[in-house]
């Protein structure tokens, strides 16, 4: 029991993380009609945005003093500059460095969206989806190398914060021995994150005006358009607020996954299964998939289950769409008619 | 400080070069090989090259760009240029400065992405366009697996950079390639006492395996060692290689009695398991009585820079480290940290170790003649190299030397301080039959000199 309750947990934490970038997958395709393979690329961005904020706040001043080497040359004695300024204030800084990268993550994020939109996507709203898929994909590689060429191919650390580092214990809440069921509470926290973030987005586009304008735009461009409203200025919002979303959701995962260039390719593919089992342009379907696939992933890879089924922990993701795509190929929760010949 | 008695008996290596109708005695002797003779891309002008075949992009490419520091620092020295480096210190060695057999070394470079096809295709493209006559690097068993069999059956040699797959020179072994890295097999056999002295005889291990042919071979390795010290092997599991994620296959071991973890992991797959299986909270865990424990059977220092603290206090093993006090490892830290400003990874002194290996068997064979280049390496005894007196041995092309048992360094003075040396194990205690069951199955083959 204690071993299904933590892959229940595992599974609710990877779903957070692919709703989060399947959300804005979906997003973008339900608005704009464009398949976004770079959609990874800005997970992997706004990774970097807490690697970039980790890097600043911990960036380094000589104290003046000097050290020799092993190979017989010196290097000054170095201390991060807000320790120096602030002293355990800049540690804490140091310390908070990822959600307090939140603050540069959001800004950034919504210009690459805007300046991705403008400058290259919608170029390409009135081609075939084969040709979206190729540029899209060709600015994936791009934005990689050039994050490759400035940080190198290694994975780099970035910690959560002390305080959020250690292990949650839910034992009392099943009534378990203390310490049966215990789960990393960074993982957990970034669970509740996605929830928010989901939820945010949501009320946004259910309880606000612009909202409206968005979700009638999705069933009707034309129609909305006809009634005087600006639905592209809207649209291209849409994209940079996915992108900013993405950014995120990327963010908050560096203490999960030591990003590196090539950690959105990873995440993308997942998140095209996870947006087609729930229906292209579905915004509840991309949710609801995202949990569903992350907890089916994770109960996949139960001792239990693998002897029955050798492997299937690898194929299950996949197995489950082409199901889908079969038997219901609009998706779970698409709209009728997507997909569908 | 011989491992084994030269065989003279053993295969000619000669019988290679008789495709091109050489009469030559079956014992070594250098002028059998001269120059003018019929091999693919004999050099015809002042230079010679060498192809580097490395990871220039992909999950690798800072591993491969630290290979070809290093090969272009062994390239300038075996040129008379710098201060020598390893030349100074590496004994017997024909080495002169002046290039090989007088001709000045050039190179050139591939990309092999880590992907065996890849590898392949820069290899060979390297060979017939840029007529290297000898192809060497890799990080990653697949690859050098894979590029080893191209270069047999085009008649170059090939020396391997990093890879510790037992089946490199195991089942795959081929009579062109030779490996000085260590392998899974010696892993086991050097971490297995340092573990039960760390941890006692009674303890239940769990595995997680990268599933490929190097995750395959050190998760036999491993079990094997441990198990013949009193440990229990209670579950081996596969993981799919760069999962990135792996909480779906660390919350089973919470709850499966184990009380030490074994990541087979190299590499990203290792720096992310190990991280998180610290903040699963496996190395503060108490289970059976016993304090729960984790083992990274390979260690890259490179690698271990992304897994950050959570390498600290953790068991592994390591083909070479810079911090070795050793007369050839204090020169070859020096040259390249002189040149490059920090000091060489594991992967960078194997390659130039390789470099220097290769070319004083040129020298000394008189030939860059393929079959030539055999003779003098197999069972070719050496020291002054970073490892201690190192045997290459002729019936499987495996280097025998001391292995270093490491530990991530619990108070690291500098961020290359990431590991710390705890035991050199003997090169006597990890040497195997070359008949081993875990290395049995494949034939080493007869030296191809190809055709010019």
């Amino acid at each position: 029991m204690d071993a299904i309750i933590l892959q229940v947990l595992n599974g609710l934490e990877k779903g957070g993380a692919y709703a989060l970038i399947a959300l804005g997958l979906t997003l973008i395709f339900g608005t704009l009609g464009v398949v976004n393979f770079a959609h990874g690329a800005l997970f992997m961005l706004g990774a970097f945005c807490a690697v970039i904020m980790r890097s600043l706040l911990t960036y380094e001043v000589a104290t003046g003093e000097v050290e020799a080497t092993a190979w017989g040359t010196e290097v000054a004695v170095t201390t991060p500059y807000v320790t120096n300024l602030f002293g355990d204030f800049g540690n804490t800084l140091i310390d908070w460095a990822v959600p307090v990268s939140i603050l540069l993550t959001i800004p950034v994020m919504l210009i690459v969206g805007l300046v991705m939109e403008r400058g290259l996507i919608r170029h390409f709203y009135k081609r075939p989806h084969a040709e979206q898929i190729l540029v899209t994909f060709g600015l994936a590689i791009v934005l990689a190398e050039l994050i490759k060429a400035q940080f190198g191919a290694n994975p780099i650390p970035v910690p959560e914060p002390a305080a959020l580092g250690g292990m949650a214990d839910f034992s009392g809440i099943f009534g378990s021995e203390p310490g049966t069921i215990t789960y990393p509470m960074w993982r957990f926290v970034y669970f509740l994150f996605s929830a928010f973030i989901i939820l945010v987005v949501f009320c946004f586009l259910k309880f606000t005006t612009f909202g409206m304008v968005v979700r009638a735009g999705m069933e009707d461009r034309e129609t909305v358009g006809l009634l005087g409203i600006n639905i592209g200025k809207r649209f291209t919002f849409m994209f940079a607020v996915s992108a900013m979303i993405a950014g995120l959701a990327g963010a908050m995962y560096t203490p999960i996954i030591s990003p590196d260039y090539n950690i959105g390719m990873e995440f993308l593919v997942l998140s095209f299964v996870v947006v087609v089992v729930g229906g292209m342009g579905s915004l509840g379907g991309a949710v609801s998939a995202g949990f569903l696939l992350g907890l089916l992933q994770s109960f996949s890879a139960m001792n239990e289950v693998k002897a029955i089924i050798p492997g299937i922990d690898q194929i299950i993701i996949y197995l489950v769409a082409i199901i889908v795509l079969l038997v219901r190929p609009r998706g779970l929760m698409g709209r009728k008619g997507v997909m569908e010949t | 400080m011989s491992l084994i008695k030269k065989n003279l008996d053993r295969r000619g290596v000669l019988k290679g070069s008789a495709a091109a109708g050489l009469a030559a005695p079956m014992f070594f002797n250098g002028s059998a090989f001269a120059e003018g003779e019929n091999y693919l891309n004999a050099p015809k002008g002042k230079s010679v090259t060498f192809g580097f075949n490395v990871p220039q992009t992909g999950a690798y490419a800072d591993e491969g760009a630290d290979e070809l520091r290093a090969y272009k620092l062994a390239v300038k020295h075996l040129n008379g240029e710098g201060d020598g480096g390893m030349m100074n210190t590496f004994k017997p060695s024909n080495l002169k400065g002046n290039g090989i057999l007088g001709k000045k070394v050039e190179f050139v470079t591939g990309d092999t992405q880590t992907k065996s096809d890849a590898a392949r295709s820069s290899a060979k493209k390297m060979i017939e366009a840029d007529k290297a006559i000898m192809i060497t690097g890799g990080s990653s068993s697949g690859v050098a697996i894979a590029v080893q069999s191209l270069c047999q059956e085009a008649g170059v040699i090939f020396m391997a950079g990093l890879t510790h797959s037992n089946d490199t020179t195991g089942k795959d072994k081929r009579a062109n390639g030779f490996r000085h890295f260590f392998n899974g097999f010696q892993s086991g056999a050097a971490l297995a006492p340092v573990l039960e002295n760390a941890y006692g005889k009674d303890r239940k291990a769990y595995h997680l395996t990268a599933d490929y042919t190097w995750g395959w071979t050190i998760e036999q390795s491993i079990s094997e060692a441990t198990q013949a010290k009193g440990w229990e092997t209670v579950e081996t599991v596969r993981t799919p290689l760069g999962a990135g994620d792996f909480s779906q296959y660390l919350t089973p071991v919470l709850n499966s009695g184990a009380d030490v973890l074994v990541l087979n992991h190299y590499g990203k797959d290792m720096v992310n398991s190990l991280t998180q299986a610290v903040k699963f909270g496996m190395r503060d865990k108490q289970v059976n009585g016993k304090d729960f424990t984790i083992v990274v059977p390979l260690y890259s220092r490179l690698m271990a820079q992304g897994a950050g603290e959570n390498v600290k206090g953790i068991f592994g093993s390591t083909n070479w480290h810079w911090s070795l006090t050793d007369d050839g490892s204090k020169a070859f830290v020096k040259s390249f940290g002189q040149e490059y400003g920090f000091p060489p990874s594991q992967a960078a002194h194997t390659c130039y170790v390789q470099t220097l290996l290769y070319a004083n068997a040129a020298e000394t064979a008189g030939t860059f003649n393929p079959c030539g280049i055999v003779e003098a390496l197999e069972d070719f005894e050496f020291d002054g190299l970073g490892n201690g007196p190192t045997l290459y041995r002729g019936a499987d092309h495996q280097c025998f030397k001391d292995v270093l048992v490491v530990k991530g360094n619990e108070n690291p003075t500098s961020k290359f301080d990431i590991l710390e040396v705890v035991e050199v194990t003997p090169a006597e205690q990890v040497i195997y039959d070359p008949e081993h069951e875990m290395f049995a199955g494949g034939e080493l083959g007869e030296c191809n000199a190809g055709a010019a």
